[in-house]
């Protein structure tokens, strides 16, 4: 990350420029972007702009995601899927410390080889948000963890503005989205794209026009000094030009009109009401509605493990067969385990609406006084892959209801 | 890169830039304490790390058994020799069992200190009713010898422990010499044998006995329902809840606030604690499976 320099007018960048972007990044970073595999979009190492999801529209509604082909859609038409930056940057599984015997006795040292600097290419404004939020996190506290360090300095970022928000976003909500800038300043991505056709800004991925997607044009603006290098080059190699002024203004409209329509949404559809929220949970924690969603969840796991922001985890010693080496692996833990809790031999949260409790109020309050700031960025991953379609928002909207008057509820 | 929040910053005397490194301590004494509760003396091999090493009364250590795992132990020794590092383990699981296998001259691995202290300063000028539940003491022994080094800085020291037998006091050998330092030292427990000549009881009832407790400061460590209950005891003889301060145990991996596993509402008790006033935590306490 360099520091921001937003005097760099946006470029214009064609499908030929999309896929050099890819190839550039390549040269000295491993690049990750979204791709179909398993019937979902997900993050994975991509080597070329035709491993985007084009052709393929995503939807999502609480317990339910499908992706479906879709001749219209281009290749950032799709809203978030499983994967978030989480995965790269604080890996499910990682050696923190290496343990090794040797003549003086039993040494600890950081794990050996940095592994190669990850490029993200396709990243949204919620994604930007809760990068934020973790480097909070493993940054901020006071202790640095010198692995997540070292990838958040190496890293680099491609941001898009979403043309399209799923039912199970709220980014709108949390202040972090569709635009990649709304997540705040000083969350700045390398480069940012819009994607600027074929079809009249703002219209959905559905009725997105017939051209084929493979054709879309991207508005291309640099947040960094990385990130207008490499623009430059784009520049010199002639695969990225001036935009139009007619582009420039409906580069600025898609994520307007996205968050127009996130801003017209009604009553019944989804949205968080943030105001007063800390507070409101801290006061509730003897609510009923905490035994109400515990009579529906599963305690699967699955919303902490998507969430882009959860970070808890836990630590297993790996000795090599020759007991001379140990590897102290940190691996995702969740508080929806009874494992998270375990102390003398028993859960302290052994119920499940203990576990719910710890995981929303955590998440939406407690994470304001441990690092300043909510731990939610409207993402609405926990939504869409809860198998049993727990939707964080209608919690919420439940607890805020006063608790009866008569019957205390319990957890 | 965004602040950290206000009031969290690196401790001091922290041992490492990288939170997840270790350093070898070699045991240079053992000694029971009581029934499956051992005292380990350990000195940190690295000369220039154990130079730099300092804490404060209530820290603790992460003791780290290769290959077997880690456990948060609280420093029992006295701050002003911090190269020579006491540990009181109770052999309950894991890391503490096999601990209790290693001899003297063995070699362990250890990261800290970590953790907020007791708020010894706080209190000068006033009285300090130490209140210890069972291996609870182990936390506050780093306190009690430094009010017996500083004695004149305060008005009344008294240390109220409580056990459930005889033989699990802890340091009940150490009550002369803190005596002779001008602390009142009691000791109840919940069932006599044949030798005991002390009280029998909770130690709340001996918290209850104090006296006027208007310029006392209470340090309490034990387990959650002892300690609520020894707050309501204080809060009998004059003593609020901001003039109490627990020492709280949860789990803990990483004891840094970046593992998750030690929260307690809003708090990380790893980096927000373990020394918490109580007002801060009373309401959070009432609240089975927090
Ligand atoms: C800040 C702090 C300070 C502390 N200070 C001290 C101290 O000074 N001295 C001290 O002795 N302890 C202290 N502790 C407590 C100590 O960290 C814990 O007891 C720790 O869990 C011991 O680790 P272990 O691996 O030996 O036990 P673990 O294996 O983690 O076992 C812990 C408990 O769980 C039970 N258990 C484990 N696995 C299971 C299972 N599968 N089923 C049923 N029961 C199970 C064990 O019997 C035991 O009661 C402190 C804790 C904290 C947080
Ligand atoms: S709590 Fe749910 S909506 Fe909020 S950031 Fe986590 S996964 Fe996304
Ligand atoms: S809320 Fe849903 S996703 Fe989360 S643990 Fe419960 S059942 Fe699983």
């Amino acid at each position: 990350m360099g520091p921001p320099t937003d005097t760099a007018a946006p470029l214009e960048l064609g499908p030929a420029g999309l896929d050099r972007l890819v190839c550039i990044l390549a040269e000295t970073h491993r690049v990750i972007g979204p791709t179909v595999a398993d019937g979902a979009v997900v993050l994975r190492e991509i080597a070329s702009a035709a491993e985007l999801p084009v052709g393929w529209i995503d939807e999502q509604e609480g317990g339910r995601y499908r992706l479906h082909a879709d001749a219209s859609a281009g290749p950032f038409d799709h809203v978030v899927g499983p994967f978030s930056l989480k995965n790269f940057l604080f890996p499910p599984r990682e050696t923190v410390a290496l343990l090794e015997r040797g003549a003086e006795g039993w040494r600890s040292r950081p794990p050996e080889g940095a592994p190669r600097a990850l490029a993200v290419v396709g990243v949204r404004g919620c994604d930007l948000a809760a990068l934020a939020i973790q480097d909070r996190v493993f940054l901020g506290s006071g202790h640095v963890d010198p692995a997540y360090q070292a990838r958040r300095r190496d890293l680099i970022l491609v941001a898009v503005d979403c043309r399209r928000a799923a039912p199970t976003c709220f980014c709108h909500s949390t202040g972090s989205g569709p635009a990649a800038c709304d997540a705040g300043a000083g969350r700045v991505a390398d480069l940012t794209l819009v994607d600027l056709g074929p079809g009249p800004a703002g219209s959905a991925a559905e009725d997105l026009g017939i051209e084929p997607s493979a054709a879309r044009r991207f508005a291309c603006r640099a947040g960094t000094l990385r990130g207008a290098a490499i623009l430059g080059r784009l520049r010199a190699e002639g695969l990225a030009g001036s935009l139009a002024p007619a582009d420039s203004e409906l580069s600025a409209a898609v994520p307007r009109a996205t968050a127009a329509r996130l801003a017209a949404r009604g009553p019944g559809e989804r949205h968080l009401d943030t105001e007063g929220l800390r507070d409101l949970l801290f006061d509730r924690l003897d609510h009923p509605r905490w035994d109400d969603v515990a009579a529906r969840c599963l305690a699967c796991t699955n919303c902490t493990l998507v969430c882009p922001t959860c970070f808890c985890a836990s630590v297993t010693e790996i000795p090599a067969l020759d007991a001379e080496r140990v590897e102290r692996e940190r691996r995702w833990e969740s508080c929806f385990s009874l494992d998270h809790s375990r102390m003398h031999g028993r859960a302290v949260r052994h119920s499940t609406a203990a576990r719910y409790r710890q995981w929303l109020t955590h998440k939406l309050a407690g994470w304001i006084d441990q690092f300043g700031v909510s731990g939610c960025t409207g993402c609405g991953r926990c939504i869409t892959w809860c198998p049993v379609g727990i939707d964080l928002t209608a919690e919420v909207a439940a607890l805020r209801a006063p608790p009866p008057a008569s019957e205390g509820g319990r957890a | 890169m965004t602040p950290p929040p206000a009031g969290r910053a690196a401790l001091p005397g922290s041992l490492a830039a990288d939170p997840w490194r270790s350093h070898a301590a070699r045991i240079v004494a053992i000694r029971d304490e009581a029934p499956g509760v051992r005292g380990y003396d350990l000195e940190l091999c690295d000369s220039a790390v154990r130079e730099a090493y300092r804490f404060r009364p209530g820290q603790f250590n992460m003791l780290l058994l290769p290959g077997i795992g880690e456990a948060a132990i609280s420093i029992a020794s006295d701050p002003d020799a911090p190269h020579r590092l006491t540990h009181t383990v109770r052999a309950v699981g894991n890391v503490t069992d096999a601990l209790a296998r290693r001899c003297e001259g063995d070699e362990i691995l250890l990261r800290g200190p970590f953790g907020t202290p007791w708020p010894l300063g706080a209190l000068e000028g006033g009285d300090v009713i130490v209140v210890a539940g069972g291996l609870g003491l182990a936390s506050q022994r780093a306190a009690i010898l430094t009010l017996a080094r500083q004695r004149n800085a305060y008005r009344r020291v008294v240390v109220l422990a409580g056990a459930k037998a005889p033989a699990g006091l802890l340091y009940a050998g150490e009550d002369a010499a803190w005596r002779a330092a001008g602390i009142e030292v009691e000791r109840v427990v919940e069932s006599a044998d044949a030798g005991w000549r002390g009280a029998v009881g909770l130690v709340t009832d001996l918290v209850a006995r104090l006296g006027d407790g208007r310029r006392a400061g209470v340090l309490c460590c034990g387990p959650d329902g002892m300690m609520r209950a020894v707050a309501a005891a204080a809060a009998g003889v004059g003593i609020g809840p901001e003039r109490v301060w627990v020492s709280m145990e949860r789990p803990m991996s990483c004891a840094v606030g970046q593992c998750g596993l030690c929260q307690f509402g809003p708090f990380f008790v790893c980096l927000d604690g373990p020394v918490f006033r109580y007002d801060r935590v009373a309401r959070l306490l009432e609240i089975p499976g927090l």
